[in-house]
């Protein structure tokens, strides 16, 4: 599905990623964690095209993508949910989810789409006509989520989801994720810094350190080792 | 009471073209963050445009004349699109003050071109509408002065629709709230700048000729004064606001015709910004804005 080759990014002549690579299956949920400036968001948006590679190639499905522009990404049905959500905070809950669909052409996907995302998330239905700036944080959650679902993608990719959110809504958006991934069919890319957390919904992890990956494996396995154990799991 | 009617019924066909103009700059300011200088200079091309054209169809007729409103805002809708693409999206990511300076530059070049191609002699806008004049209850009425607060009127609930109603507006509103998560959907940003600097220069190209219906001497340095007060007109209103630029255009013409009539008028353009330094000075983000503080 995607597949990172040797990526490498600097902000001028700050190097944030030193030979990023990684590979994603279909319908796989995959986790990057690791600490505050390790370079996860950096590694998102630079396969969303948000960022240039100085050097490296990201293929998604067969294809090469590195240089393409984000909105080319995205129709190729590459999802982000960006770090701190990004809803359009003075457009409408439903304009936010019809600007989601800004590429999509078919009227009936879109419906069906719409009705797919009322579905994961009920809540957002009671809110159509709302600001989406009006929003609880877990509430903007799910409208990101939503808006980026109902571009079709077959990627989703998550940045820190659990960020500024209630704990009480952090589980719920984790299942949802979980749902969307298993019911939908939907391979996501998950960015935590809550590392308990998504190693336990993740099939496969990937730990970055100061822009190199130090470390990978099956969730199952990484969640049980004990230099993981106590650099990220608390103890 | 009818002197007062008067100088109402001026004062809003005056605002209604700063209105017009006001929101050329309050939307580009929008999507880009800047103040595009040249806009004031579209809006003397829009003026002669409509000279031109207006020697092509017949003259003081009400279809001939929205012919020529209709040409001249497509001209500058061009000439808009295109000052964007060769000026302003070399510099897209480049810091604000190199594309101010470019804004200038383009807002010469074209006065200069202006000169140079039209000459810099007054010319006698020619009456593209019909003229006759009314009087109703001592208030004197120019059909001009219909034609202009009406074509300003419509031409505002035109944008309103596509600023709400519309998948492109919608589009434009969120490059505006976040260039970022627009292009994450799948906006093409720079389409929807394009869309943006095509849309704000026909306004200002209608402005232009709304305005020269009513002073009808045109000049290449005729944008200068004008584009100031709508300029400022956004300012006012709270720059990125479109209501806002709408209500700062109305109220600027109103409060400078309202001058005018009285026995200050040599401070007319004096009193117009003194009004903007003491709003600005008790609603520092414009009538209408909100204080947002800049993302990096």
């Amino acid at each position: 599905m995607l597949s990172v080759q040797n990526l490498e990014v600097s902000y001028g002549a700050i190097r944030a990623l030193g030979g990023v690579s990684f590979t994603i299956e279909a319908g796989r949920i995959v986790t990057l964690i690791g600490a505050n400036g390790a370079g996860k968001t950096t590694t998102l948006r630079t396969i969303s095209g948000l960022l240039r590679a100085k050097a490296g190639a990201i293929r998604f499905r067969d294809e090469d993508i590195t240089a393409l522009a984000p909105h080319r990404i995205v129709a190729r049905g590459l999802g982000h949910v960006p770090e701190g959500r990004m809803v359009f905070s003075n457009l409408t809950v439903d304009e936010n989810l019809a600007m989601g669909a800004y590429l999509q052409r078919d009227p009936a996907r879109i419906a069906r789409n719409r009705e797919y995302v009322f579905s994961v998330f009920p809540r957002l239905k009671e809110r159509l006509g709302q600001a989406a700036g009006t929003l609880s944080g877990g509430e903007q959650q799910m409208l990101a989520i939503g808006r980026a679902l109902m571009g079709d993608p077959k990627l989703l990719m998550l940045d820190e989801p659990s960020l500024g959110i209630a704990p009480k809504l952090i589980s719920t958006i984790f299942e949802k994720i979980v749902e969307i991934n298993r019911h939908h069919g939907i391979t996501i890319l998950l960015v935590e810094q809550n590392a308990n957390l998504a190693l336990e919904i993740s099939h496969d992890a990937y730990v970055l350190e100061t822009g190199r990956i130090v470390m990978q494996g099956p969730s199952h396995d990484l969640r049980a080792n004990p230099e993981l154990k106590a650099a990220y799991l608390g103890g | 009471m009818t002197e007062f009617l008067q100088q109402l019924l001026n004062g809003i066909s005056l605002g209604a073209v700063f209105a017009l103009i006001a929101l050329g700059y309050t939307m580009v300011y929008g999507v880009l963050r800047f103040i595009n200088f040249a806009h004031s200079d579209v809006f003397m091309v829009g003026a002669f445009g409509g000279y031109y054209l207006g020697r092509l169809v017949p003259e003081g007729t009400l279809w001939g004349g929205l012919l020529v409103l209709a040409g001249a805002m497509a001209l500058c809708a061009g000439l808009g699109i295109l000052i964007e693409r060769l000026a302003y999206r070399p510099l897209r990511g480049a810091p604000t003050l190199n594309v101010l300076i470019t804004a200038i530059g383009m807002s010469l070049l074209l006065q200069n071109l202006g000169q140079y191609l039209f000459g810099a002699t007054p010319r006698a806008f020619p009456e593209v509408f019909p003229v006759t004049n009314y009087e109703v209850g001592g208030v004197y009425i120019s059909s001009n002065q219909i034609v202009v607060i009406a074509v300003a009127g419509l031409l505002l609930l035109g944008l309103e629709y596509i600023v709400h109603r519309t998948k492109i507006g919608t589009a434009m509103r969120a490059v505006s709230l976040n260039p970022k998560a627009a292009s994450l959907v799948g906006i093409n940003n720079d389409v929807v700048i394009s869309f943006t600097f095509g849309l704000g220069s026909a306004l200002a190209a209608a402005g232009g000729i709304l305005y020269a219906l009513n002073y009808p001497s045109i000049d290449p340095l005729m944008g200068t004064l004008p584009g100031l007060k709508a300029f400022v007109a956004a300012v006012l209103g709270g720059i990125g606001n479109i209501p806002g630029a709408a209500l700062g255009g109305l109220l600027i013409g109103i409060v400078e015709t309202f001058v005018n009539g009285s026995q200050w008028s040599t401070y007319k353009d004096a009193i117009a910004f003194a009004v903007l330094i003491i709003i600005l000075l008790f609603r520092p983000a414009g009538l209408l804005g909100r204080f947002s503080v800049e993302k990096v």
